[in-house]
């Protein structure tokens, strides 16, 4: 897979930079850490390292060009590979598009000899017919650059023809189809990640790069969101939180949040689901369902870190996590938010057996949007959970024990429990996750706004 | 003590033994519940036993007016709807007993009588209770439908429904077909074949008003051709009803005209059996059309475990649509995620002369939706295995995105439609372009030739006209 030199952010405030001079050419070797090119910024003229090894295959942009941050420069990969795809799908911006534009390879003359075996159908079909001249009707729209070049996307034809038109990247794309296969439907949800291509789809909101900085999804998700999720490019300040924060605390720049729940409620209604039904009502059940609920309010906990751009998700999918003899697993309660607290009940007991005995399966146990890890039943009071990336967040959950509190003007013993949420601080401020704990703890108090 | 099993199924037609099956391959402990003969209407009053007398119609036709052509002497044709009858009943009787045999082999218990929904997902029969472990699913099917407030209540004797055309000993001399759906189109081809004069009246502007406008007109060509009237666009606005005979009044066009007949069929609709099944009791709600209200993606009722499949939840009102439906239950409610049915990928097929089949979008709907679409044609006249057979009535219609090449829709008229309809549902269930159907070598020579070639018409590359 080729991977993309873009333009770095070199300075805290750098918006965009002049690429002053190449420094090394189309086919030369690289490896990590080797300059590419000098940047002039707003201060000074830097340095544009490589941040993978390989063959430089392609400027995109030439010397003297001035390119917004995180627009593409040029592409690093294994010679022979086929540049189309990284290149087709990188935004084009204000200044740099005319030369991203024009360099841009097209399937049918610039494809080096050793491209992949499998190209997709489109392509192929072109390829097959050089001679034939395309119809007086406009033949058949295969006209785009390949929207892939991994043969190992499964995608459906049309799928292809759709991405290849709107310049999405299938390999970024989740497939719903059979076995995970990309169908047209994927793409809807697809053209609204793809940053910078606003002739997309019509119906999507595209992210643009003009976006004004710390640009958050609205304040509550509803339920008519256009996909299952929405990628927002970062800004500055993220790139800079996220760079200085991980640079003095470890890959994930982890702050924990600690809030002390009143459970009296909760094990009320518990104990009356109990009396009144055969359906087992956990603890554990009960606060996933209030996370995920919880998480409708705050999409901004509800995200994945993404390296380049953070995925806020409009569904929600709760993983649990789950002691095996060997270690911990996490399987998934998809779309907890949406389900009754029978369905969570019922699917958390089966998927914890069918974790203990191996027998899930990988999709039961990716793609979740939150943690939840409970060791109350173990006497623990409280813990710090470790994130599951690229989650954001994953939240502890202690015992619950009788604890003297000051209750009604009196010292009363009360069912208490320790919530102790783990945040990635690039994706989740101090305020943003202590505001998620606040609702939270505001429905496990108040059992009844689970069913509002 | 209730009996307990894991699914109960109310209705043992296409839907519900489909359903049963699929369950009890899950592992699933499986009843399915049935007032009268397994496999329902369609395999005991409905798509079998007219598939076999419109199979009798065929030869009737071919014999009588294609023999000599094709070099065979027969002399003078007779027919005989009796025979013709009992041979669709014991095509029929065959495809019970099959439906029994399966329900041996897959080890579902089947009960016989009439299920009553009660709470918590219990059904009663007679004095016996059941109990579902997991889920109920009602798959109590539909009836065919009179219009009483003309006087075109069914009477079993002059104005019958399918339910009596199926066993009649001898055909009418003359007949009055209400409804040109599909039931409608295909007992008219039948009659006709058989010798009865037959008038064929459709309310809405064309016969089998659902299809391609270019379908209904093809086959409305080839009905009048043939000496069957058709009237569409009219309404019977009264009807007398005789001992011996029916005398209709029916507007056309601001004027009323009399037609009388010795029978009229009715196949202007049906009604779902939801009655008696103690909904109400076990929570569960009908729509404002009286179907029972399901959750489209899962086709649970508003009760829960409880779930409804086949033409109770809804149109299109199809055998194969039910079956697939009892798949899709079976596998929720064993823990499965199945892939969602795409309600705009069912085949629709008319068994009549020449067949009537299509999938996704009529034209009239690619238009109203202000696709920009091309249509691809290609007719059966240029279709060499059509002219060996000599029928070369009809077309094959594709209606292509013309942005992405989705094939929005195809339409096709003539010999074994309902067939070759299927590489199109294959297709679009895959989300092939119309590339990818011509990319597919089609054998020559077939049928399936014109299909390809109306792909490529849509490309404005098609190759034999």
């Amino acid at each position: 897979m080729p991977t993309k030199v873009v333009m770095e952010a070199l300075s805290p405030t750098m918006e965009e930079g002049r690429l002053v001079e190449w420094k090394k050419q189309e086919g030369d070797t690289v490896a990590v850490g080797d300059v590419l090119a000098e940047v002039e910024t707003d201060k000074a003229v830097m340095e544009l390292v490589a941040r993978a090894a390989g063959t430089l295959l392609k400027h995109v942009v030439e010397a003297g060009a001035t390119v917004p941050v995180s627009e593409l420069l040029a592409v690093i990969g294994e010679a022979g590979d086929d540049v189309s795809g990284a290149a087709g799908r990188e935004p084009s911006g204000r200044l740099g598009s005319k030369e991203a534009q024009a360099t841009q390879p097209s399937p049918s003359q610039n494809r080096p000899a050793s491209m992949p075996p499998a190209p997709p159908a489109s392509a192929a079909t072109e390829e097959r017919r050089p001679s034939e001249k395309p119809s007086p009707r406009e033949d058949n729209g295969a006209k785009a650059a390949p929207a892939s070049a991994s043969p190992r996307v499964k995608a459906s034809p049309l799928a292809r023809r759709i991405a290849a038109e709107r310049g999405v990247d299938l390999v970024g794309v989740t497939g719903s189809g059979p076995e995970g296969r990309v169908v047209a439907r994927d793409l809807e949800t697809a053209a609204a990640a793809a940053p910078g291509r606003s002739a997309a789809s019509p119906s999507v909101t595209v992210p643009q790069p003009g976006r004004p900085e710390g640009t958050r999804p609205a304040a509550s998700l509803s339920g008519s969101a256009a996909g299952p999720y929405t990628d927002i490019p970062l800004s500055q300040i993220r790139k800079t939180i996220a760079r200085r924060l991980a640079q003095s605390i470890g890959p994930v720049p982890t702050f924990y949040l600690t809030s002390e729940v009143d459970m009296e409620r909760v094990s009320e209604a518990r104990e009356a689901m109990l009396a009144g039904q055969e359906a087992k009502v956990s603890f554990n059940d009960i606060i996933i369902k209030a996370v995920a609920m919880a998480l409708r309010q705050h999409p901004a906990c509800n995200a994945w870190w993404q390296d380049d751009h953070i995925r806020y998700w409009n569904e929600v999918h709760v993983s649990m996590a789950v002691a095996v003899e060997e270690g911990l697993i996490t399987p998934v309660i998809r779309h907890a938010d949406q389900k009754t607290l029978r369905e969570i009940a019922g699917e958390s007991r089966d998927l914890a057996a069918r974790a203990r005995e191996r027998r899930l399966k990988p999709e039961e146990y990716t793609g979740g949007t939150f943690s939840v890890s409970n060791l109350g039943m173990l006497d623990i009071d409280e813990f710090t959970a470790i994130i599951n990336p690229p989650e954001a967040g994953i939240l502890a959950v202690g015992r619950i024990a009788e604890t003297p509190v000051a209750h009604g003007g009196a010292v009363a013993l009360r069912r208490r429990m320790r919530l102790t949420m783990s945040c990635d601080h690039r994706v989740i401020d101090g305020a943003t996750g202590a505001q998620f704990l606040k609702t939270l703890k505001g429905m496990l108090e108040n059992p009844l706004a689970l069913v509002w | 003590m209730a009996t307990q099993f894991d699914v109960i199924i109310v209705g043992g037609g296409p839907a519900g033994y489909v359903c049963a099956i699929r369950a009890a391959q899950l592992g699933l402990a499986t009843a399915v519940i049935e007032r009268d003969k397994l496999g329902g209407v369609c395999v005991n009053i409905g798509c079998i036993p007219t598939k076999a007398l419109l199979h009798s119609a065929y030869v009737a036709g071919l014999v009588a007016h294609d023999a000599k052509e094709l070099g065979i002497e027969v002399g003078s044709v007779k027919t005989d709807y009796g025979v013709a009858m009992r041979r669709s009943r014991k095509v029929s009787e065959q495809n019970s007993k099959g439906v029994e045999f399966l329900m041996k082999k897959h080890k579902v218990t089947v009960v016989k009588g009439t299920g009553v929904l009660g709470r918590n997902r219990t059904v009663r029969v007679g004095k016996d209770e059941y109990q579902a472990r997991k889920a109920v699913v009602i798959a109590t099917g539909s009836r065919v439908k009179g219009i009483p407030p003309i006087g075109l209540e069914i009477n079993k004797t002059t104005v019958i429904s399918s339910d009596e055309a199926l066993f009649l000993e001898t055909q009418p001399k003359t007949l009055v077909v209400v409804g040109a759906g599909a039931v409608g189109c295909e007992f008219a081809d039948i009659f006709h074949a058989f010798g009865s004069k037959v008038t064929l009246i459709e309310a809405l502007p064309r016969i089998l008003p659902l299809e391609d406008a270019e379908s209904s007109d093809t086959l409305a060509k080839s009905y009048q051709k043939r000496g069957i009237t058709v009237i569409a666009g009219a309404t019977v606005k009264k009807a007398t009803v005789a001992k011996d005979k029916v005398t209709l009044a029916v507007e056309t066009g601001g004027k009323i005209e009399s037609i009388e007949a010795e029978k009229v069929l009715m196949a202007a609709g049906r009604a779902v059996n939801t009655e008696n099944l103690g909904l109400q009791e076990a929570g569960v709600q009908l729509t404002d059309r009286g179907f029972i209200k399901v959750n489209l993606a899962t086709l649970e009722t508003t009760a829960p475990g409880v779930y409804a499949i086949g033409d109770v939840a809804g149109p299109p009102m199809l055998a194969h649509k039910g079956s697939r439906e009892g798949v899709v239950v079976a596998e929720l409610i064993a823990g499965h995620h199945p892939q969602p049915i795409k309600y705009d990928n069912v085949p629709s097929v008319t068994y009549c002369h020449p067949e009537v089949a299509s999938i996704g979008m009529t034209e009239e709907q690619a238009k109203e939706r202000k696709l920009e679409y091309q249509v691809g044609r290609f007719p059966f006249s240029a279709n060499g295995r059509a002219r060996t057979a000599g029928e070369t009535e009809g077309f094959v219609k594709i209606i292509r995105d013309k942005k992405y090449g989705e094939i929005l829709g195809a339409h096709i008229v003539g010999g074994h439609a309902s067939e070759i309809i299927h590489e199109l549902a294959v297709a679009r269930q895959n989300e092939y372009t119309v590339e990818e159907v011509d990319l597919a070598i089609h054998a020559h020579p077939t049928l399936s030739e014109a299909i390809a070639e109306a792909a490529l018409d849509s490309m404005g590359r098609v190759v034999h006209i």
